[in-house]
């Protein structure tokens, strides 16, 4: 198979930092001509023309005029995981290429990082951790103890794919499920999880003990929980975020728990990801940060990149791409 | 004169770390005349008389014959938690003692942090907040992987209310649900979670992704879990323990971790609680453990509380005894 054969995929990198895992790459080489950012800097003229897709992984390598106008055959790019905030979805569209997620790898996963955080946060697990493993540690029981899961209150800000996977997991814990969405979902399908509508994202935030946001980063959903949002929540309820960083007023949210407005959060991504190591963020005892673990399981990302791989050999066959994202 | 009418209980101590808690005693001392271990002893002669009833909190006091020889008009112990390993039954028995626990109201928050403990062993939640707030940490890197839960094989050791409940959850992450307990469950109960029952405890182990502990410590299970169980494991298996301790072979299990015979463990209790600070489980780098938070929720201790008064009025009172233990 030389490499005239097959079509050329363009990466930001194997390996290392943000780059392609190892042990996907042998079913990648199946498929295509794998070129990396460094491999096609340093002989542009010959690898430009090969180039006929590009898989982002975490985000890389950018996608910008420049790229896309050294690019003459590429026919579509596809995004590992599901959210697209990071692309000017229009102007790749003027190029006439096309665009993919991998929505189906991803909710499962990721609807288990919501329900671990919400559950290690409830029960105060990482404070439990260092009392158990470190020498020493003076505590109270009556200090330590957490909040019921079973039973309370779930508001669901955002049910898609990923919010209704947890809406599944939520009900297997007797919670009661209340959810704010665009668009209203089908009676069967709010049945299925026994969840409530709330068409104001207030009375959700009223009524939760637990607050889940899963939603797109979009203008719309830029900054959506703010001061008064956060005001609005219970005293005792806990906000935890899997969607992106910017859709939590992040300075709002530190004054927030400094002051008892809201107990606890738990958030999976920040903005910046990481945050500076001097954020406020990363001292407060009521807070619990995981590093944007969303999908990252052997499991999930090999299904990412089959999903892509998928959608890519669709779009260069110039078939229907199964998760095709359009510019709105 | 006020308390002085109220029935005599027993406490050990008030606050510090295991102590009664002072808004549970605010709430108790409406309905009995509170006596500390330390106020008893500084009284013994007027005091052993008057105590009717023992309020076991964090399994303190310790009763044992010297104690139950001192006092004469005690009708009932109530102990909290559903775990009674700490108690000699028979002894107890013996003086004519009656014994209640908590267990019902425990479950689902016991269940909760089985379901927490796995979760966050999977996908390295501990590990990863470490990273997201040391000091060290520049990028997130992109290789750092856990492992799946949701379709993966959970194998629960004690299908009881606690194991029960936990496959109720487990089984909304599309778990594949192995049990193995003295007692098959009926076929709705199974099919109601998709559980697989397991006749022999190899089977479980051989095949499961998530091996779960919810049985009661007796003699029959004390070390049921030893060099010979963790090898039947997966390499690529975690042990989640709720139970307690004893259930499981300590050092066989530091070995299995440290030779990656199994790949981690997530442990809510341990034998003792808490470990000596050289123990070797505490440097392991794939090992979770929590100080023995499985019931620890405001509401539920609220309701052990509770419950454990109610036990301790009926028995006072000669009535039937809510959540009595028989021997």
């Amino acid at each position: 198979m030389g490499e005239g054969e097959l079509p050329g995929l363009l990466v930001n990198e194997i390996g290392g930092k943000h780059g392609i895992l190892h042990g996907h790459v042998a079913f990648l080489k199946k498929h295509f001509y794998l070129i990396t950012m460094k491999e096609f800097l340093e002989d542009r003229k010959r690898m430009s023309k090969k180039v006929q897709a590009i898989y982002l992984w975490w985000h890389k390598p950018v996608i910008d005029q420049e790229l896309l106008q050294s690019l003459p055959n590429l026919k579509v790019i596809a995004n590992s995981g599901v959210g697209m905030d990071h692309l000017d979805l229009k102007l790749v569209a003027s190029f006439g290429v096309k665009m993919a997620n991998a929505p189906r790898a991803v909710s499962s996963s990721t609807a288990d990082t919501g329900m671990a955080l919400l559950l290690a946060s409830a029960r105060r697990l990482v404070e439990g951790y260092h009392i158990a493993m470190s020498s020493g540690v003076e505590y109270c029981e009556a200090d330590i103890l957490g909040v019921e899961v079973t039973g309370a209150t779930l508001g669901i800000i955002g049910m898609g794919s990923i919010g209704y996977k947890i809406a599944l997991r939520a009900k297997a814990f007797e919670m009661n499920i209340l959810y704010h969405n665009r668009t209203r979902r089908k009676e069967q399908e709010e049945q299925a999880v026994g969840a409530t509508y709330c068409e104001k994202i207030d009375g959700l935030l009223q009524r939760a003990d637990f607050v889940m946001v899963v939603v797109s980063l979009t203008p719309q959903t830029h900054k959506l929980i703010g001061k008064r949002e956060m005001e609005l929540m219970k005293p005792t309820a806990t906000l935890i975020n899997i969607s992106r960083g910017a859709v939590v007023d992040q300075e709002a949210l530190v004054t927030a728990l400094q002051t008892g407005v809201i107990r606890a959060a738990a958030l999976d991504v920040t903005y910046p990801e990481p945050l500076p190591r001097d954020h406020t963020l990363l001292k407060l005892k009521n807070v619990i940060i995981t590093p944007h673990l969303g999908i990252k399981t052997d499991k999930a990302t090999y299904m990412i990149t089959e999903e892509a791989v998928e959608n890519i050999l669709a779009a260069l066959n110039g078939l229907p791409i199964p998760s095709e994202v359009l510019p709105s | 004169m006020e308390g002085q009418d109220l029935p005599y209980v027993l406490i050990d101590h008030i606050g510090g770390k295991h102590g009664v808690y002072e808004d549970h005693v605010e709430f108790l001392e409406k309905h009995f005349h509170l006596i500390t271990m330390t106020e008893y002893l500084e009284n013994k002669k007027f005091l052993s008389k008057k105590i009717r009833a023992i309020y076991m909190w964090y399994h303190r006091p310790v009763i044992n014959e010297e104690l139950l020889q001192s006092l004469p008009n005690l009708k009932i112990v109530a102990s909290s938690g559903v775990g009674i390993d700490h108690l000699d039954l028979k002894l107890i028995s013996s003086y004519g003692v009656k014994v209640s626990n908590t267990p019902f109201v425990v479950s689902t928050d016991t269940a909760d942090l089985g379901m927490a403990l796995m979760l966050a062993s999977s996908r390295r939640l501990v590990e990863g907040h470490q990273i997201a707030v040391s000091p060290d940490t520049e990028y997130f890197p992109a290789d750092w992987l856990g492992a799946e839960v949701s379709g993966a094989t959970l194998g629960i050791v004690g299908m009881g209310t606690i194991g029960y409940k936990v496959a109720e959850r487990a089984k909304a992450f599309e778990m594949k649900i192995l049990y193995h307990n003295r007692n098959r469950r009926n076929k709705e109960e199974e099919s109601a979670v998709g559980a697989i029952y397991c006749k022999k405890i190899d089977d479980l182990l051989q095949q499961s992704d998530f091996v779960l502990l919810s049985v009661n410590l007796t003699p029959q299970t004390r070390k049921l879990i030893g060099k010979r169980e963790l090898e039947l494991m997966k390499p690529t298996a975690t042990l989640i323990n709720t139970s307690r301790g004893l259930v499981v072979d300590q050092d066989a299990l530091v070995e299995a971790l440290q030779n990656k015979v199994i790949k981690a463990a997530a442990l809510d209790v341990t034998y003792p609680e808490p470990l000596p600070r050289d123990h070797p489980l505490l440097k392991l780098k794939n090992v979770i453990i929590t100080p023995h938070i499985g019931s620890a929720t405001k509401k539920t201790r609220r309701l052990m509380m509770e419950n454990m008064m109610e036990s301790i009025q009926a028995g006072l009172a000669g009535l039937p005894i809510p959540n009595e233990v028989l021997l």
